[in-house]
């Protein structure tokens, strides 16, 4: 009985020591960790808006964001608009964009040129696709293929694809990856996928 | 430092690696050495959670209720890791999203509970500290290597930097888990040629 009551007590002291040590941590870092999380977001809304991020400090791209980004709703989804010092009309739109590669969900954001059917610049933040295939796609060679392309015509989505490599023309086709051709297809997917979902809210605000 | 000391904390480089002859340690040396940055830090993080989890299970070894003493072992364990992951996550943002949840698996890492039983059990705080810090370094060594080689060929680059020429057309298989197996199984056939050892 006496070693019995031993053990119990000893995984007591264990328990409490360890749920101890851990909540001390956790409570200590968690505001450090969510203003990563918030950094890491921000991040990718400015990239999203074509800007190079490659070379800025983290005050830099904060300033940016807090200077020319500004937060809003599309019924009710989310929307982030990008203005010009000087201006207080915003010349970009940016919308997250989800969905399926081939071994995991890819998140990220697309933006859209004051027109409101030209592709400024388009991120992915959060993927777990396969490095050096897959994982291409965070990479600029692809994502500076989509400036330019058109997302939209006459109120519609239009039929973007992301073609076998080599193979991309006009303004509605980006390169695939060589070895990658299951997460392209993934990426054509979302983005139309996503493109439709914000074509009504577009629509709304054109002209205006 | 006196030789027994040094045999403890140099032996897992070669003669004793936990890798390359204990054959420990291996889901975490295919998954995390695309890229020789993420392998410093899991280098690191693993090091960090060995050499203190074997010094406290040392410290802990007479006390610890024979019945329950895996338990209490992955609890100290558990706990390290997990505060290792916390720290990362504040400190070192964009590596943990690159290993991700390859941090929190150093849990079931073999070598960290291969290392609680096989040492810190039976020997004093000191020497099991030398001894989880020379295994988590093995074990870095060859993850480290593998790494190089596998973002050389792969990438054409080493810590992000391009070392071989733009018109190299990075290799896809040594980024994918079959060629770190190739390049897992090329070093341990070296290792276990210079060191004369063979399986009984």
């Amino acid at each position: 009985m006496r070693e019995d009551t031993k053990t119990l007590v000893f995984a007591a002291v264990v328990c409490v020591s360890c749920s101890l040590l851990l909540s001390g941590t956790a409570a200590g870092l968690k505001t450090r960790q969510q203003a990563n999380e918030d950094f890491d977001v921000k991040r990718n809304i400015v990239k999203a808006f074509g800007i190079d991020i490659s070379a800025m400090t983290r005050p830099e791209i904060e300033a940016t964001f807090e200077g020319h980004v500004s937060e809003k709703t599309a019924d009710d989804l989310p929307l982030y608009t990008w203005t010009e010092d000087g201006t207080d009309r915003p010349s970009k739109y940016a919308f997250p964009v989800s969905g399926k590669g081939l071994w995991s969900m890819l998140y990220g954001y697309l933006s859209l040129e004051a027109d409101l059917e030209t592709i400024a610049g388009i991120s992915f933040y959060k993927h777990g696709e396969t490095p050096g295939l897959g994982a291409e796609i965070e990479k600029a060679w692809f994502l500076s293929q989509f400036a330019g392309k058109q997302l939209y015509a006459d109120g519609k989505p239009t039929n973007f694809l992301v073609t076998k490599p080599g193979y991309a023309t006009g303004d509605m086709e980006v390169d695939g990856i060589s070895g990658a051709t299951l997460t392209g297809k993934g990426v054509e997917k979302l983005v139309q996928k996503d493109a439709a979902a914000y074509a009504n809210y577009f629509n709304s605000i054109k002209g205006n | 430092m006196d030789s027994a000391a040094k045999k403890l904390l140099m032996d897992p480089f070669s003669d004793n690696n936990p890798i390359t002859i204990q054959v420990l340690g291996i889901c975490s040396a295919l998954a995390v050495t695309v890229k020789v940055d993420t392998a410093i830090v899991m280098t690191l993080a693993l090091t960090a959670v060995l050499t203190l989890s074997n010094f406290v299970i040392s410290l802990l070894r007479n006390v610890i209720p024979s019945g329950i003493r895996m338990i209490v072992e992955m609890a100290i364990i558990a706990s390290l890791v997990i505060v290792a992951d916390q720290l990362l996550r504040a400190f070192m943002f964009d590596i943990s999203k690159q290993l991700s949840v390859f941090v929190g698996l150093i849990i079931t890492n073999c070598i960290v509970m291969g290392r609680a039983e096989a040492f810190a059990l039976q020997n004093p705080p000191k020497d099991s500290l030398l001894d989880g810090l020379g295994n988590g370094m093995g074990y870095g060594i060859i993850l480290i290597a593998v790494a190089a080689i596998r973002e050389l060929l792969g990438f054409g680059a080493l810590l992000n930097r391009q070392i071989l020429p733009e018109s190299y057309m990075g290799n896809g298989l040594v980024l994918l888990a079959p060629g770190a197996f190739i390049i897992l199984g090329l070093l341990i056939w070296a290792q276990r040629t210079i060191s004369k050892y063979v399986e009984e």
